[in-house]
């Protein structure tokens, strides 16, 4: 799409080097998908702000749209969170449990995957258990987390830990299952120690799917540490600040603040949206045999 | 050579590879399934041994048994009088797809055998660089296999298995699934690569034409279980064209000899399954057709 684009702009370029900005952005702005797109997003704000204004316009409220707070109120609000550090402290106590809790599912679950994927032995007496215990959605641990850690920092850490663990693990072993047997066959022949196949054959042809089902597991774990939040009452501290997102649209609630509400659903999905995106970075940055393809 | 007496060259029994009465079952009671049975061959050191046979005979199964990835169910396979066991270096085999590394550049996929086992010496390197040049890839030592074609991948592939300096290469119809044109400037080339450095080499195929450019020695291969059904002395000069073997009058009797014994093995392996086929058919007939009906004397 956007090669097609610039090779159709190519020709005026050499023509005019001084207006080769200008294209740029008129390609950035106007390629018909990005229109398409600009559309999408005006026409939601625009149904969203009038269905939440529809009893001053239209005399009588609409259902379900009518109980909105309106994008204007939002924003109002948001920007005065913006200069308020509560609402930061929130954002990075939720992104402080999300990096732990995820941390830990990367550190644990990889090389348990792994373990699996290279012993048939060891895959016999553990994949059993996990299997039994997987079906038990993270959320359902909560009482049973609390009951378990000391802290019920740790015990947030836990549930989240449960989010991303079996999605990273599942992964791993789908990764290892699909490798090519002749590769190791080709390893084994020019005497490649087993050490060798695993650290430049199987851990390689793992690799992507490591980074797929960190991913996924990625928004996961927010979906978890928002849950987590709620029903925990957001952690230790217990003041309003100290909470977490998941907390703070919980007590926005209770408090009776909808936009904030809105503000706070808003941050969880940007939260999410920004670590997947920081994530698929990092992972092409690892897999230069998958860009390189062309 | 020097010792020899007659007209036939002496090889000694320890000689390159040799398979003395092998047998391979797949599973076992009534899920049994022999894939090759009593086979025995020479695969002579030096020379170009072409294994020739229907689809589905079993012939990469005898490839994984001299490979050592497998054990037989019976009978004994050496190499220079030493007994397979398992894989190594002497023994590199190149497979019907790619199976290059993909997350890999050239370079790195060639000089991967030596790497591997801590052999990564200037003297090794320099060898992995020459041959590079020599399958014509200078220019794509840094790409990835995925930015390779299929004509370069095979040549890639060549060049990560004779680095190795291996004893005999054993070749699965690598040139399986390029256009003609590649495939046969892959085995003029092969051919040429091969009398230059004098290597043993057993190649597997189901291509006559292909079979008769490249052989020394030719196994006919029966239909499965899979044994020697003949083996043919290809007495043709080298170097070898294409061009050359159309019009050839030994060409063609080879070639006539092979297809008919092919033909026969071939037709072995439909009859079977046409058996089976209408066996079933039949069965599956009877069962449909009502029950005739009962009359009362």
């Amino acid at each position: 799409m956007s090669a097609g684009a610039s090779a159709l702009a190519a020709p005026s370029e050499r023509r005019q080097p001084g207006r080769r900005l200008a294209t740029r952005l008129r390609e950035l702005a106007f390629t018909r998908s990005r229109r398409r797109a600009l559309t999408s997003y005006v026409v939601f704000i625009a149904v969203w702000q009038l269905g939440a204004t529809s009893q001053q316009w239209l005399g009588h409220a609409l259902p379900v749209l009518s109980a909105l707070p309106p994008p204007t109120a939002v924003l109002t609000t948001w920007g005065h969170l913006v200069l308020d550090s509560g609402y930061w402290h929130s954002w990075l106590a939720s992104l402080v449990r999300v990096a732990g809790g995820f941390a830990a599912a990367v550190v644990v679950g990889v090389p348990f995957g792994l373990t699996m994927a290279m012993s048939r032995g060891f895959r016999g007496l553990a994949f059993p258990v996990f299997e039994l215990l997987r079906p038990v959605p993270p959320l359902a641990w909560v009482p049973a987390a609390i009951i378990f850690w000391p802290t019920q920092e740790l015990s947030i850490d836990f549930v989240i830990f449960l989010g991303a663990f079996y999605t990273i693990v599942l992964n791993v072993l789908g990764g290892a299952e699909t490798m090519d047997p002749r590769l190791v066959q080709v390893a084994r022949s020019m005497g490649a120690s087993r050490w060798n196949i695993f650290r430049r054959l199987v851990f390689r042809a793992v690799l992507p799917s490591i980074l797929v089902g960190m991913d996924v597991s990625i928004g996961i774990t927010w979906e978890v540490v928002v849950a987590a939040e709620m029903i925990s009452g957001g952690g230790a501290s217990g003041s309003s600040s100290g909470g977490g997102l998941g907390f703070f649209i919980w007590s926005s609630y209770v408090g009776g603040s909808y936009p904030q509400i809105v503000v706070g659903m808003i941050s969880i999905g940007l939260a999410g949206y920004l670590s997947s995106a920081a994530l698929r970075r990092l992972a092409n940055r690892f897999l230069p045999w998958l860009e390189a393809r062309s | 050579m020097k010792d020899s007496a007659g007209p036939i060259p002496v090889v000694t029994a320890a000689d390159g590879v040799e398979l003395r009465a092998v047998g391979m079952t797949y599973g076992r009671g009534r899920e049994a399934r022999e894939v090759v049975a009593d086979c025995s061959f020479r695969i002579e050191r030096g020379r170009f041994t072409v294994m020739i046979g229907p689809s589905g005979a079993g012939k990469s199964t005898l490839i994984r048994l001299i490979a050592g990835f497998e054990r037989p169910t019976r009978g004994a396979l050496t190499i220079d009088g030493r007994p397979i066991s398992k894989p190594g270096p002497d023994r590199q085999v190149v497979f019907q797809e790619t199976a290059l590394f993909p997350w890999m550049t050239t370079l790195d996929n060639v000089r991967y055998g030596p790497s591997a086992r801590g052999e990564l010496t200037p003297a090794n390197k320099a060898r992995a660089d020459e041959l590079i040049d020599r399958v014509g890839l200078s220019g794509f030592r840094a790409r990835y296999p995925s930015q390779l074609s299929g004509g370069m991948k095979r040549r890639a592939e060549l060049a990560r298995a004779l680095v190795n300096d291996p004893a005999i290469m054993i070749l699965d119809e690598p040139f399986r699934g390029l256009d003609a044109m590649t495939k046969r400037l892959m085995l003029e080339y092969y051919a040429r690569l091969s009398q230059e450095s004098g290597r043993t080499n057993f190649f597997v195929t189901t291509d006559v034409d292909e079979a008769l450019f490249l052989a020394d020695r030719l196994l006919v291969m029966t239909h499965i279980p899979t044994r020697v059904r003949a083996v043919i002395e290809v007495d043709l000069p080298r170097p070898r064209r294409f061009a050359d073997l159309t019009g050839d009058d030994r060409v063609n009797e080879i070639k006539m000899r092979v297809l008919s014994l092919l033909h026969e093995e071939v037709m072995k392996s439909f009859a079977s399954g046409s058996r089976a086929a209408a066996d079933f058919i039949d069965a599956f007939r009877r069962r449909l057709s009502p029950p005739p009906p009962v009359t009362g004397p």
